[in-house]
């Protein structure tokens, strides 16, 4: 990345519990470090309401659950050079894909109907559509680095994000793994 | 007592060594602290080469062996890592993830799991292969154990220290291929298995979260393997 321009780096949250983004504000002081040397364009963190164009590094933390999410990585794909699968849930659809052996309209009865006992019904509005199954990120788009964990450690997110800064792709295998 | 042993000189990743003719390139490998990976082999259980995972090359034979199931040769030239083995061992390893449900943040062995070990071992950070998410049973009759399908890589270890270890066998295999599930007595609930003596070796050696105790939360269920060599050590000496 060039010396006179900052980076252009963003997160996004897909179907995940927002762990991943508590772990990257784990980083406390380092977090200055990180925007010393990057602007964040677009995340939950700021208030930017659409995802910008030219962005260089693009953590993402969620499976792929819903229409929604299906639409919004293949913006941010087409919008990203590197994407980074950040945790398990967009390296393996970990819990979010717990409901793909009984399938999504199990969950929306379950959640809607069966638990509800005023006016119960399936909300047609608000709610985006799911999908029949819940994938990890790189089954929908192609994913440059996978950082596995859940959540990883701020540690393991500051070197990831130290290390594309300085134009490298980190090899994670000795930091992270399933589940850690 | 058995009977003298002839020495066997071979080479391992290009270093000579000495072996008993009746020992496998695994046993060998392991004494001289070469490390290869295994899931379906455990010290103290018969090897029946099932996992592939301890595939190694060996010169002159086009197709890859076993380490676990395949005996020493004098002059054998065996290759335990190239690029070519770490691709399969690989393979193998995301397949196991792919064929069943694996959500390690919530399993009862995250952190003492062997697949999982393994996973970060051989440097795999995703799976290649789409997931089947089949729609798998948690068999929790047992009063003090649990069985879930879903962490079950048919290793097998449950089924020969049962057999052969405790002498029960409970533990055996039903159907084929992807369809093929661990059952006890004839397929019947754990809980109503009459053959089974709740003795715990079949938890204890399972490599992953299939097997567990009852009351075991998230990451609680470490497994105890070192009663198993030194019970079959114990029966060697008693039938010498
Ligand atoms: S059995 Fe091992 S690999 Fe499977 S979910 Fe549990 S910890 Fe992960
Ligand atoms: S239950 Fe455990 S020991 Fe038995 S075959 Fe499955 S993974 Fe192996
Ligand atoms: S350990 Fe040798 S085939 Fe499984």
């Amino acid at each position: 990345m060039s010396e006179r321009q900052k980076a252009r780096i963003a997160t996004v949250w897909l179907d995940g519990c927002s762990g991943c983004h508590m772990s990257f504000l784990d980083l406390d002081e380092k977090l200055l470090d990180v925007l010393a040397q990057a602007d964040l364009v677009y995340s939950p963190l700021v208030d930017y309401k659409e995802f910008p164009e030219n962005v260089d590094v693009t953590l993402v933390e969620g499976a792929v659950s819903s229409l929604e999410d299906l639409e919004k990585i293949k913006l941010i794909r087409a919008r990203t050079k590197i994407l980074v699968s950040l945790g398990d849930c967009a390296v393996m659809a970990n819990v979010p894909s717990m409901r793909n052996p009984f399938g999504a309209r199990a969950v929306l009865e379950r959640a809607y109907l069966e638990n509800v006992t005023l006016h119960p019904q399936i909300p047609q509005q608000v709610i985006p559509p799911l999908l029949k199954r819940v994938r990890p990120v790189h089954q929908v788009v192609k994913v440059d680095v996978f950082v596995p964990g859940c959540p990883p450690s701020a540690a393991t997110i500051g070197y990831v994000v130290n290390e594309l800064l300085a134009g490298r792709i980190p090899d994670i295998t000795d930091k992270t793994r399933f589940g850690a | 007592m058995k009977a003298p042993l002839q020495v066997t000189v071979l080479q391992i990743d290009g270093r000579e060594i000495s072996a008993h003719a009746d020992q496998t390139i695994l046993q060998v490998a392991l004494e001289n602290n070469i490390w290869i990976p295994t899931l379906c082999h455990l010290e103290g259980l018969s090897d029946i080469g099932a996992c592939r995972l301890c595939l190694v090359e060996i010169q002159g034979i086009a197709k890859l062996q076993p380490a676990c199931a395949t005996r020493v040769r004098e002059g054998m030239q065996v290759v335990t890592r190239s690029a070519r083995l770490d691709k399969y061992r690989q393979s193998i390893i995301e397949l196991l993830f792919a064929e069943r449900n694996h959500i390690c943040s919530v399993c009862v062995v995250n952190g003492h799991c062997d697949l999982q070990y393994l996973a970060r071992k051989l440097g795999i950070e995703h799976v290649h292969f789409p997931y089947m998410y089949p729609n798998l049973p948690v068999d929790a009759s047992h009063e003090r154990f649990a069985l879930d399908q879903n962490r079950c890589i048919l290793c097998t270890r449950c089924v020969r220290v049962c057999s052969e270890v405790e002498g029960a066998h409970t533990w055996d295999i039903k159907g084929s291929g992807i369809q093929s599930r661990v059952i006890t007595d004839f397929d019947q609930p754990w809980g109503e298995a009459e053959s089974c003596t709740s003795c715990g070796k079949c938890v204890n050696v399972c490599p992953t979260g299939a097997l567990f105790q009852k009351g075991k939360s998230v990451a609680e269920m470490a497994k105890q393997r070192g009663f198993l060599p030194y019970l079959t050590m114990m029966r060697e000496e008693e039938t010498k």
